[in-house]
């Protein structure tokens, strides 16, 4: 039970700002993702919660408590880190119970929350192991049972899956999932793998060079995204990205003009004058081949991935054009190609970057 | 002879090398053997040359001042020692000496290493000037310490005693083991703070921060997370101290040879006098065999233990 508050949080190092003042709200039992490119911050601020940075200057609360001051230990938050941290010369069922010994816990009582934790990570038959003795995704598993045992306010997993390969990625990012409904506790979960964030997050903040870029829900993010970078970032393969002229803007949308004169309407709202210079993002799932399309183009490159294939394609002036089409087409490379895009998946950016608001929400973003 | 030896061991190994080199695994183990036969051939001949003859003068009659009187002497070289009071006294304090020293310089040692460790201004110099020690020769070192820093009149501790009214204590000569004590904990302390600060260095920072996340301070750290940590570097410098510190000799002859008595007295001082104050080749001998002996028990004690922490 534990909400977090975070007001204009910063952290300089020196002369060097990486923290640029952050506002976040984070409500009791969310799954929050913070995730941005490596050196956006997202590391630093979840080590300024958790304590072990100090916070240069804004407030950190905890329950509506002021928490700036206090130790790690005091703020009621138990930490996962990436490379686990677990210490060495201790069995699993000690380093799970190394935080209520210090904490002077009657060893029965100890025994019994490590058993609990155990229990639920299925750790059972390794608490008389040595780390060393464990396979990666066991050591996974002791540092969450280790921060479990704590029954902390709030979890901070600090790029958990990381260290792990791919298969016992996905296993592992479901177990989370589940441990996060069983335990009901509220998480903060950074990572750089947007498969991650989409799949665990009940809310993603978006972070780069020490900013929030947009704050939402997983498809809030992919479906309205609130500027260029997040648009890219969110979305796999890249978001597409065409220079457009504004032709006419109507109450059914804006119309724009591709490179090559031809013409689309996106359904987004804006005060923008005819022949203002507007990016277009398409994405590669949004485009299909059409006979009828409006882009013509010639394939580049094709990678066949069995289900799905990605196509390349040189149109409008670019070379790499992504478009994701189904994994039996028979498109070929050097295959001329007409595209047609979903328009309703269209979006447009201003000069500066950020998103003309769209016309209509989408359905599964209430 | 010795060249001799190696040569003819080296044809040998060269010899069992099949032509080609393109060995089988199982013939390429066998082959390989006689390859480290050379050095395993000097090695050998370089130990058990002077162990023979050790162990040939332990049981002779041999005095240079009466080299006349010669002979098979039986066991009466280790008689004569094991009933000469400077031997038992020679060997407490050779015990006490190491057992001393090692508790100092590791102790002191690992406090120092968490200190170093920490960043504060100037810490490089602090570093550099609290290895150098090591770098000062022994007689030299003893020097130092007998006549710049314990002297009862040049001394700076004695001119610092007057200066407050205290009467200089001459350290050497109502302290001596104690202050040799002190010249070889000095010396070695420096080198117990280079190994266990590489070592502290080697410590994963996120074991720290997760033992500050489960709650522990900076004393439960370094209990918990720091010295288990530091065991294995402990250990490794606990057996090198061991081999150095059973030999300490230049400290002693350059402070107080050996004395008053044999208050400062050691082994290696013993056997150091038995043979070139005394020209009694025999006994020192007999000594040198204890030495042997002694080196090899600590040695067994000593080689259990680390291994058995090297291997985890």
């Amino acid at each position: 039970m534990a909400t977090l508050s975070l007001r204009n949080i910063r952290k300089a190092y020196g002369p060097a700002e990486v923290i640029k003042g952050v506002d976040l709200e984070i409500d009791d039992r969310e799954f929050v993702v913070f995730v941005g490119p490596s050196g956006c911050g997202k590391s630093t601020l979840l080590r300024m919660i958790a304590g072990l940075e100090p916070i240069t200057s804004g407030e950190l609360q905890i329950d509506g408590v002021r928490v700036n001051e206090r130790g790690p230990a005091d703020r009621g938050l138990a930490m996962v880190f990436q490379s686990y941290a677990l210490y060495p010369h201790m069995t699993v069922a000690q380093n799970m119970g190394f935080a209520l010994k210090l904490a002077k816990v009657p060893a029965a009582e100890r025994d019994r929350k490590v058993r609990e934790a155990a229990r639920i990570l299925q750790l059972e038959p390794y608490l008389e192991r040595r780390p060393k003795d464990l396979s990666g995704g066991q050591r996974q598993r002791v540092a969450i049972g280790r921060a479990i045992v704590r029954a902390p306010k709030v979890f901070l997993f600090d790029e958990p899956l990381s260290n792990l390969d791919a298969a016992l990625r996905g296993q592992t990012r479901i177990e989370i999932a589940r441990l996060h409904e069983e335990l009901g506790a509220t998480m903060i979960y950074v990572t750089h793998d947007q498969i991650e964030a989409m799949t665990l997050a009940d809310k993603i903040v978006v972070l780069q060079a020490g900013r929030i870029e947009q704050v939402g829900s997983p498809l809030e993010l992919y479906h309205h995204p609130a500027n260029m970078f997040v648009a890219g970032f969110i979305g796999s393969p890249r978001m597409n990205m065409l220079p457009v002229s504004v032709l006419e803007s109507t109450a059914a949308g804006i119309t724009v003009s591709l490179p090559s004169g031809a013409a689309l309407t996106v359904p987004s709202t804006g005060d923008v004058a005819p022949g203002t210079a507007l990016t277009l993002g398409l994405r590669p799932e949004s485009l299909r081949p059409d006979p009828d399309g409006q882009l013509a183009g010639t394939v580049k490159l094709v990678e066949r991935l069995g289900g799905l294939t990605l196509l390349h394609v040189e149109t409008e002036g670019r070379e790499d054009v992504i478009v994701q089409i189904e994994g039996l087409s028979m498109l070929n490379i050097n295959h001329p190609v007409r595209l047609a895009a979903d328009a309703a998946a269209l979006h447009l950016f201003d000069a500066a970057g950020m998103a003309l608001p769209a016309l209509t929400r989408h359905s599964l973003v209430a | 002879m010795q060249a001799g030896t190696a040569n003819s061991t080296l044809i040998h190994g060269a010899g069992g090398t099949p032509p080609g080199g393109h060995a089988a695994p199982t013939s390429h183990k066998q082959t390989t053997g006689w390859l480290v036969m050379p050095s395993v051939g000097v090695l050998l001949v370089w130990m058990i040359v002077p162990l023979a003859m050790t162990l040939w003068f332990a049981f002779q009659r041999y005095n240079m001042i009466d080299p006349t009187i010669r002979g098979f002497a039986g066991l009466s070289n280790f008689q004569d020692m094991v009933t000469d009071p400077d031997f038992w006294a020679s060997l407490k304090n050779t015990l006490l000496l190491l057992g001393s020293v090692l508790v100092i310089t590791v102790c002191l040692g690992t406090l120092l290493a968490v200190l170093f460790n920490q960043s504060f201004p100037g810490r490089n110099i602090a570093r550099v000037l609290a290895i150098s020690p090591f770098f000062i020769m022994p007689t030299v070192a003893a020097l130092v310490w007998k006549n710049l820093l314990l002297h009862p009149i040049y001394g700076v501790v004695g001119v610092l005693a007057q200066k407050f009214g205290f009467t200089p204590i001459d350290f050497f000569a109502q302290f001596p083991l104690a202050s040799v004590i002190a010249v070889v904990s000095w010396e070695w302390l420096p080198f117990a703070l280079l190994i266990l600060l590489t070592a502290v260095q080697s410590l994963d920072t996120d074991q720290l921060e997760a033992a500050r996340m489960d709650g522990a301070g900076p004393v439960a750290q370094f209990f918990f997370i720091t010295l288990p940590h530091l065991s294995r570097a402990i250990s490794v410098v606990i057996m090198i101290e061991t081999i150095f510190l059973l030999g300490v000799f230049a400290e002693i002859l350059v402070t107080t040879n050996g004395g008053p008595g044999n208050a400062s007295t050691n082994l290696a001082y013993l056997i150091y006098s038995r043979a070139l104050l005394q020209f009694d080749v025999g006994a020192a001998s007999a000594g040198g065999v204890v030495a042997i002996v002694l080196a090899n028990i600590v040695a067994f004690f000593l080689v259990r233990t680390v291994a058995r922490r090297l291997e985890t």
